[in-house]
């Protein structure tokens, strides 16, 4: 679930507030978005694809709470981990066009 | 008859629904429920046809539902050899229950959107000889390239508004109500013709993207009378890290599984998940370790499915070198297989003005009585989406016509009232969101368990049904509530009325066929060759139809004698 939001990096675009499929967040009046509904999570990462700065941090942990620290994180570039393996940069689409998931299908199918 | 046709479902007006009469009220054409894959596709082909189109999502549309944080296969099979293999395939594995020319029409519809959407700017890879390869979707680039898409035709999008219950006009559906999330309000679109594509139901399981795939939309249609289909074949589970929500099956491509004392899981006795389901019922522990294929193999799945590797890389375990706890996630009826019954070829269902795409309808017609998760599923968004929205868009415009010039103003200036019941209108004092996540987990006990739904029996079907009978009169009494928490209370109602759905068409197949599997009965059954047809709220009415081999026999003796 959503773990952190990082206050040195966001920048308060409440883009993460518009993207959530869960509505998890909520956008505070001139100051950084707030987890309001952590529960509701389901741990999907979309929004730090969408968050252009890499201030977000989802644990995998899909039913329990986790302490994260924000220095580690950082420190061990798990911020950001996962916009950067993808391709997607500042919040915009990319890297599909290198997605070798073709020689994998292939590969199984030709497994049967 | 002026009223839906499941007269159980009306229901006495209360004071509960917040704002009943303001907020916000939009009058479109064609009003599409659900942006995912299917609900793209069907606002974009509406508004191609002339409709003017309102899109309205629980969520975000481009990160809403199953197919946006995931990566799927699609058929991109021109016609010839390879195809004719993939139909008879197809065919083979249904358990009789699939229609060849229901596949070869989804292939050919999917093969078209492919290409349109490569044509329209979507990157796909280029193989080894370079040719685009458009037999995969990467999720998160796919949906944001279809809101784009949506937006550029002209498509009013609606983010966090969950529909909640329909609109209903002399005979035909009117629209679609609901809550905005943020604000509370009640918000409505009064629309000619309305698409379901919400979605399937897998009762929060965490499987990756579907908590919001919570049945709301079989409710709403249940209550306007829609007939369902197959929603026996509702016990498809993923497989995922215990840990995590990542249930994508290429994940473990290169894994091998063993027990807690290192011995491997037993390689008799069905599919890898019907064994780990039955190690894990034994009260094992099952664990994965990805020690088969080689080095570059295993970076195809390192770089093209990143999300793969998030609950290993953050927890900081090699999952090429360490084992790791694996568990099944339901995918309910998303991957599983029943929905809402498609009556025609352009995904009408058998209410007039509601039509329905994607893992909404049922997709027997494609996969029979097994799992339409990856191409199946991908392939018949985009082909329903592309039928439901041009047949939303025909119904709309027709009753434009039968109601007279001019067009728009006595569509959208005729009276309607809101069909919803359970959830939104409690019978009795509405009881708050404790007693909403009370009734949440009854309705877990009785859907998500292995023992129970993955392998099932006749006796603990018949309290899986008791419970839910008692489950979903205590939701009619007394859920309810404002704002958000209304919209919780309608999705714990919606749930409950999807189990029910569920047990009463699984009590109905009295064999094992597909995900049905009955450990009390050995094998199918020929004569239970057939759909199982299910429909109503409070009180629920099952039927079976026959299948396309059945109805083809028919028709040859019909022709010799």
């Amino acid at each position: 679930m959503i773990e952190l939001i990082s206050a040195d990096r966001c920048i308060e675009c409440n883009l993460c507030v518009k993207t959530c499929p869960r509505d998890v967040f909520d956008a505070v009046p001139n100051a950084i978005p707030v987890i309001a509904r952590k529960e509701d999570c389901q741990t999907c990462f979309m929004c730090e694809l969408y968050c252009p700065v890499d201030a977000l941090f989802v644990a995998p942990h899909a039913e329990e709470d986790v302490q994260v620290d924000e220095e580690h994180l950082s420190e061990s570039e798990l911020l950001g981990s996962y916009v950067r393996n993808m391709g997607w940069r500042k919040g915009k689409a990319g890297g599909t066009e290198r997605d070798p998931t073709r020689l994998l299908r292939i590969r199984n199918a030709n497994a049967g | 008859m002026a009223g839906p046709h499941d007269a159980s479902s009306t229901t006495t007006p209360s004071t509960t629904y917040a704002n009943e009469t303001g907020g916000l009220i939009l009058h479109a054409d064609v009003l599409v429920i659900g942006g995912g894959p299917a609900g793209t596709w069907a606002a974009l082909s509406a508004a191609r046809s002339g409709a003017k189109v309102v899109l309205a999502d629980k969520g975000y549309c481009g990160t809403s539902g199953a197919t946006a944080p995931s990566n799927t296969g699609a058929w991109y099979l021109p016609a010839g050899a390879a195809r004719d293999a993939e139909v008879d395939r197809r065919l083979e594995k249904s358990a009789g229950l699939a229609d060849r020319r229901w596949i070869i029409r989804t292939m050919e519809e999917a093969l078209r959107g492919l290409d349109e959407l490569g044509d329209d700017g979507y990157p796909f890879p280029f193989d080894e000889d370079g040719r685009p390869y458009r037999a995969n979707l990467r999720g998160p680039d796919y949906m944001n390239h279809q809101r784009r898409r949506v937006r550029r035709a002209g498509v009013t999008i609606l983010d966090h508004h969950p529909a909640l219950e329909l609109l209903w006009a002399d005979g035909v559906v009117a629209g679609a109500a609901g809550v905005e999330l943020r604000s509370g309000e009640r918000w409505q679109v009064r629309a000619g013709a309305v698409v379901i594509a919400a979605g399937g139901c897998t009762f929060l399981s965490r499987a990756l993207g579907c908590d919001g795939n919570t049945g709301d939309s079989y409710l709403l249609a249940a209550e306007a009378g829609a007939v369902f289909s197959g929603m026996e074949f509702s016990a498809q589970y993923g497989l995922s890290a215990a840990h995590a929500t990542i249930t994508k099956g290429l994940t473990f491509t290169f894994a091998s599984f063993y027990l807690e004392d290192g011995s491997p899981l037993p390689s008799e006795g069905g599919d890898r998940s019907t064994r780990i389901a039955r190690a894990m019922i034994a009260g094992h522990k099952v664990y994965a370790l990805m020690n088969k294929g080689e080095a570059h193999e295993h970076d195809w799945l390192v770089r093209g499915q990143p999300n793969c590797f998030l609950p290993f890389e953050r927890i900081g375990l090699d999952p090429f070198k360490e084992r790791f706890p694996v568990t099944l996630r339901s995918e309910g009826t998303v991957r599983g297989t029943g929905g809402l019954d498609v009556t025609g070829d352009d995904c009408a269902t058998n209410v007039p003005g509601l039509y329905v795409a994607g893992d909404a309808a049922s997709r027997e017609k494609l996969v029979g009585a097994i799992s339409g998760g990856g191409s199946p599923n991908a392939s018949w968004a985009i082909a329903s989406g592309v039928w439901s929205g041009r047949g939303a868009a025909q119904f709309a415009q027709r009753q434009a016509g039968v109601l007279g010039d001019p067009l728009s103003t006595r569509l959208h200036t005729r009276a309607v009232h809101a069909l919803g019941g359970a959830g939104l209108r409690p019978n009795k004092t509405a009881a708050g969101s404790g007693f909403t996540r009370e009734l949440i987990a009854a309705v877990q006990d009785e859907t998500l368990p292995l023992d129970v739904n993955f392998f099932r029996t006749g006796k603990r079907i018949a309290l899986a049904r008791a419970q839910l009978d008692g489950i979903w009169a205590a939701a009619r009494d007394h859920l309810g509530g404002t704002g958000r928490e209304l919209v919780r209370a309608r999705e714990a109602a919606s749930m409950a009325a999807t189990a029910r759905l569920v047990w009463a068409s699984a009590q109905a197949r009295d064999e094992s066929r597909g995900l049905h599997r009955r450990v009390d009965r050995d094998g199918s059954d020929p004569a239970q060759t057939h759909y199982i047809r299910s429909r109503g709220t409070d009180e629920l009415r099952v039927s079976t139809a026959p299948a396309p081999e059945a109805v083809r026999d028919l028709a040859e003796e019909a022709l010799v004698s």
